[in-house]
C-alpha cells in the first residue's frame, strides 16, 4: 500500500500507522515521553480533571497502589496531611470516638519478628458491603469506583460501620465547626476516606498521596493500561486486603 | 256552639315579659361593644408603639417589614431575585445530588458560590446573626435551616487542621 493509493480511506490508514510508528519511536528512543509521565504525575493528571459540567466516568477506576516496604515506621503524615486536608480536627475526650479516615496498622511476623507499617483506609471495594447494607441509600459507590456517604439522607445508623472489613468509617458524635468548605461533614453522619474525591475531580492527587515522604503510595486509574498505577501492578506483585471476601478493593498492597 | 274562650289576658302578660327582655338585649350589647373597643383601641396603640420601635426591621416605606441583610457583593446572582427567592432550595437540592451522586463539578447553583457572594462584610458568613444572609431570612420566614449543621457558613474559610 503507497500513499499514491486511489482510495482514500486506505491513505488514511497509511497515514494513522506511520503517525503511531512515529509516536512509538520518540517513546523508546529519547525516553523523553515516558519520564515526563512519570516524574510528573500531578501535571498529567491535572490534563485528566474533567471538565465542568461532566460526569464522572465509569470507564475511570481510581485506585492506590501502596508500598508497605517504603511505609516508614512512626511516620505519621499520611494521617496529617489526610486530616487537615478534610478537616477532621476534633479531638474528643474519649479518643476511640474521634473520626479516622486513615490510620496507620503495625503487622509483626511472630515466628520472625519482622514488622511491616501500612496506611489503611476506605477501600473503595468495586462490591461494597456498606452499600449493600445501607437502609437509606445514603452509602453510595460513585461511576468511577469512589465509595462515598451522602450525608443528606444518612441517618447515622453505623450499619455500614459493622458492615465494613476493615473497619474504614467513623461517626461524628459532635458538632463541627471548623469544615473545610469543599468537604462538608457533621454530627449525626457516618463518614470515611473519600479518596480526596473533591481533589481528583480538580485533577489533584490524594493528599495522603501528595504527603508521603517516601513515595509509599500512588494513584491512578487502574483501566487505563498506560497509567503508571495500572503498570506498576502488572509488572510486581500486590494484594488485596482480604481478597478472600471477593469485595474487590480499589487499593492495593505491595510487600504484604 | 259553645266555644271556648281563649285566656287573652294571660297571653297579653307573657308579651309584655318578652317584649322587656327584648328591650334590655340591645343595651347589653352596647355596653359589651363599647368594651370591645377600647380594648382594640388599646391593642393598636401598643402594636403602633411596637412597630415604631422595632430596630431589625427596614423598608419602614413599605406595607410589610422586611428583614434588613448585610450582602458583601450583592447583584451577581445567578438568577433574578424573584426566582431565587422562590427556587433557591430546588436548585441546591438538584445541584447537591448531581455533584455527590454523579460527581458534576462547576455547576452555576452552588451552596459555597452563594456563601462567597452572600457572606456578611463585618462577619464573613451567612450565619451568626438575623443581619447576615442565610439566617436573617430564615428566620424572618420562621423555615428551619439546616445546610450549616454540615456545610461552612463562612467565605474563604480554611480549615486549620492538625499540625505535625
Amino acid at each position: 500500500m503507497s500513499s499514491q493509493d486511489k482510495n482514500p480511506r486506505r491513505a488514511f490508514l497509511a497515514a494513522a500507522g506511520t503517525g503511531v510508528a512515529g509516536l512509538g519511536f520518540t517513546v523508546i528512543a529519547p525516553g523523553l515521553h515516558l519520564m515526563a509521565v512519570a516524574g510528573n504525575a500531578d501535571a498529567a493528571n491535572a490534563a485528566d480533571a474533567r471538565k465542568p459540567g461532566s460526569a464522572a466516568s465509569p470507564a475511570v477506576r481510581w485506585g492506590l497502589l501502596i508500598d508497605a516496604n517504603k511505609c516508614a515506621p512512626g511516620c505519621r503524615k499520611c494521617i496529617d496531611a489526610c486530616h487537615s486536608e478534610n478537616g477532621v480536627t476534633e479531638k474528643l475526650p474519649d479518643p476511640r470516638q474521634n473520626s479516622q479516615w486513615i490510620r496507620k496498622i503495625e503487622l509483626v511476623d511472630r515466628r520472625t519478628g519482622h514488622s511491616t507499617q501500612l496506611p489503611m483506609m476506605c477501600q473503595h471495594c468495586a462490591k461494597p458491603p456498606c452499600v449493600d447494607v445501607c437502609p437509606t441509600g445514603a452509602s453510595m459507590k460513585r461511576a468511577d469506583g469512589i465509595v462515598l456517604v451522602d450525608r443528606h439522607i444518612c441517618i447515622g445508623c453505623r450499619y455500614c460501620m459493622m458492615a465494613c472489613p476493615y473497619k474504614a468509617r467513623s461517626f461524628v458524635h459532635t458538632p463541627l465547626h471548623e469544615q473545610n468548605p469543599e468537604v462538608p461533614r457533621g454530627q449525626g453522619c457516618v463518614e470515611g476516606c473519600t479518596l480526596c474525591v473533591h481533589r481528583v475531580d480538580k485533577g489533584l492527587q490524594p493528599a495522603c498521596v501528595e504527603s508521603c515522604p517516601e513515595g509509599a503510595m500512588s494513584f491512578g486509574d487502574l483501566n487505563d493500561a498506560s497509567s503508571a498505577i495500572a503498570k506498576q501492578i502488572a509488572s510486581v506483585p500486590t494484594t488485596q486486603v482480604r481478597a478472600d471476601l471477593r469485595l474487590d478493593p480499589g487499593v492495593r498492597y505491595q510487600g504484604i | 256552639m259553645n266555644l271556648k274562650a281563649l285566656p287573652q289576658r294571660r297571653r297579653g302578660a307573657e308579651d309584655a315579659q318578652r317584649n322587656a327582655k327584648t328591650l334590655a338585649f340591645p343595651l347589653r350589647c352596647l355596653s359589651l361593644r363599647l368594651c370591645a373597643s377600647a380594648v382594640r383601641f388599646f391593642l393598636l396603640a401598643f402594636a403602633a408603639f411596637a412597630i415604631s420601635s422595632a430596630p431589625t426591621l427596614a423598608d419602614e416605606g413599605g406595607r410589610t417589614a422586611r428583614p434588613a441583610i448585610d450582602i458583601a457583593n450583592p447583584g451577581k446572582c445567578v438568577a433574578p431575585a424573584e426566582e431565587m427567592r422562590r427556587n433557591h432550595m430546588e436548585m441546591l437540592k438538584h445541584q447537591r445530588d448531581r455533584t455527590l451522586r454523579q460527581g458534576v463539578r462547576g455547576e452555576a447553583a452552588s451552596l459555597n458560590a452563594c456563601i462567597e457572594c452572600h457572606a456578611s462584610k463585618q462577619t464573613g458568613s451567612v450565619l451568626g446573626s438575623n443581619d447576615n444572609f442565610c439566617q436573617g431570612c430564615h428566620a424572618y420566614a420562621a423555615v428551619k435551616l439546616d445546610c450549616f449543621e454540615c456545610h461552612q457558613p463562612k467565605a474563604g474559610f480554611k480549615a486549620a487542621g492538625v499540625k505535625p
